[in-house]
């Protein structure tokens, strides 16, 4: 059977200074420096910082004890680059704050996850303009573009096994990819980069599809292929692959994210089990099926096959839940680990295509480009403008804004799948049915002694040399249920670590 | 979360209303229109000023 599931997403935010210093041309602050004073603002609320490691993993060492003097040069870095007592990593992407979810094992603890940190850049923004002139202040925004040419990204991540041949992967999972967009597009006035044409595009189903020039590739910032190849699996990687998405929309709707991971988790367990192998969804030109369905709204373009039929995306999409709902009679969601939130994917899935086929418009509450079409359509209607009007492409814009005061999406009254406590909870706290719970765990009650943490393993300084690491090589050990009561019986890292070692 | 729990969240809200009295699809959509413009009588005072700088002004270079 297919691995278990385990997932997270990675955003980067669009990020600006607003206020008088911001509207003078001389004034224009360096990005970099201003996402790290976001970070910062964050982080300088914890007593001690944890620097993030990015020594690299070799699979048959056991680093613990290595001597200081090997040390990464993470010191240098850790101001912008911090992990959080939820296991998640919070930090500077060249430009951009960036967000990755702590480890999960199913879609719902992803959203979750995932909307906490919103509520976490909603935090920083609110620390960092505390040292700003009135007026003056930061800005942040989750979306993909900035309607110029340029784009960043929410990348998703999936664990999957290492078996699995990477091509087969890449065979079942462009269709998915190309079709997905229906539902978790996040909608985008007007076209740009690579994607900008003379075709006038008013609106389109995603922010990302223009951005998207290659089928298969190692890029994420030129060239962009649908399927991303890097190879860094953070886990034994004799064991393990971590399939790194760089296609996909950031979402705020709960409904569209909760698809995206659980249709995308769901697809590749298929793949895993070879269960995708008599279903030939081959397209003939995946490059531009992606911006064909973009920029679909009726969602009925016929596309090309490589077999010479045509389909549309939600025909695509019909094959792979019928293929899915079959699967998950043969044990299939077992993936999940919980069935029950395979089941409640299943059926969202099969009700969301649903309603994309009769009425979309009806997904004004539970989809993004959905709930912004309508937000658009009707101030665009009442005010008399045309689409051209810039106020329209201010409300693109601002329905992603993460501040509370300024968001669209957040006055929309979209359908929530989390408990709002629950994601209030997830700001401070792991997951607990991944390795994020260990990490968290260790950061919240023994900080000063971390001395740096990355996804496969934490460093501890005892103050003695050796530093100690303890690696974590698998994502589903050092669970809750693994190891919640050594935890808890341990009154120091000493005895953790003694313990570990015994 | 109990799956009912969230079966009952993850099904929309027109469909979800077993127990109350029948919206039909017209229904909803005055209820929807309704909604929009309470929303877009206020929606002003949210908006960020001078609408054509501000997204002009919006430049993101880096990232990935």
């Amino acid at each position: 059977m297919a691995i278990a599931k385990v997932c997270g997403t990675e955003t980067e935010y669009g990020i600006r200074l607003l206020g008088s210093s911001a509207d003078h041309p001389s004034g224009e602050p360096n990005a970099m420096a201003l996402a790290s004073m976001l970070v910062n603002a964050y982080v300088a609320r914890v007593d001690k910082l944890v620097g993030w490691d990015f020594e690299d993993e070799s699979p048959g060492r056991d680093a613990r004890g290595f001597a200081r003097e090997g040390s990464p040069p993470e010191i240098d870095t850790r101001l912008v680059n911090s992990v959080l007592t939820n296991g998640a990593r919070y930090y500077v992407d060249h430009a951009h704050p960036e967000y990755s979810t702590p480890e999960c094992s199913n879609p719902i603890e992803l959203v979750c996850a995932d909307k906490a940190g919103e509520l976490v850049l909603a935090a920083s923004i609110e620390a960092a303009n505390r040292v700003f002139r009135d007026g003056e202040g930061i800005a942040v925004y989750k979306n993909n573009s900035d309607g110029k040419g340029n784009s960043y990204g929410c990348h998703e991540n999936y664990l999957m096994d290492r078996a699995t041949p990477f091509s087969r992967i890449v065979r079942h999972v462009v269709p998915h990819f190309v079709s997905r967009q229906i539902f978790t597009g996040a909608g985008k006035l007007g076209s740009e980069g690579p994607g900008a044409n003379d075709e006038v595009v008013r609106y389109q189903l995603s922010q990302r599809a223009d951005f998207f020039e290659e089928e298969v590739g190692l890029e994420t910032t030129v060239k962009r292929p649908i399927v991303n190849t890097r190879d860094e699996p953070h886990a034994d990687p004799r064991r393990f692959r971590r399939f790194h998405v760089i296609v996909g929309d950031a979402n705020l709707a709960e409904t569209a994210t909760f698809l995206k991971v659980g249709t995308t988790a769901l697809v590749l367990a298929m793949i895993e089990d070879d269960y995708l192998s008599k279903v030939d969804l081959t397209l003939a030109n995946p490059v531009r099926a992606i911006r064909q369905v973009s920029r679909d709204l009726e969602l009925n373009q016929p596309l090309e096959m490589a077999d010479g039929r045509r389909m549309s995306a939600v025909q695509i999409q019909w094959v792979l839940f019928e293929v899915a709902s079959k699967y998950a009679q043969v044990g299939g969601l077992a993936c999940f680990g919980d069935e029950g939130v395979g089941r409640a994917v299943l059926s969202s899935w099969e009700e969301v295509l649903q309603a994309l086929e009769t009425d979309p418009m009806s997904l004004d509450k539970q989809l993004d480009w959905v709930a912004k079409l309508r937000l658009i359509e009707a101030y665009k209607d009442r005010h008399g403008l045309d689409w051209s009007d810039r106020r329209l492409a201010l409300l693109d814009l601002q329905y992603h804004d993460v501040r509370p005061g300024r968001s669209l999406f957040q006055r929309l009254d979209m359908v929530k799948l989390c408990d709002p406590k629950e994601v209030v909870e997830a700001v401070d706290n792991p997951p607990r049915s991944t390795r994020a719970y260990f990490r968290g765990t260790c950061l919240r009650r023994w900080a000063p002694y971390v001395q740096a943490a990355n996804w496969d393993s934490i460093v501890f300084d005892l103050g003695k040399d050796p530093l100690r690491r303890v690696p974590m090589m698998d994502p589903l050990k050092g669970t809750a249920e693994h190891v919640e009561s050594l935890l808890e019986g341990c009154n120091d890292p000493a005895e953790l670590l003694e313990r570990l070692s015994a | 979360m109990a799956e009912r729990e969230l079966r009952k969240r993850v099904s929309s809200p027109k469909t979800d209303d077993t127990e109350e009295e029948v919206i039909t699809p017209s229904d909803r959509a005055e209820k929807l229109k309704a909604e929009m413009d309470d929303l877009l009588d206020e929606i002003d005072e949210v908006l960020e000023d001078n609408a054509e700088e501000f997204v002009r002004n919006y430049v993101q270079k880096g990232g990935e």
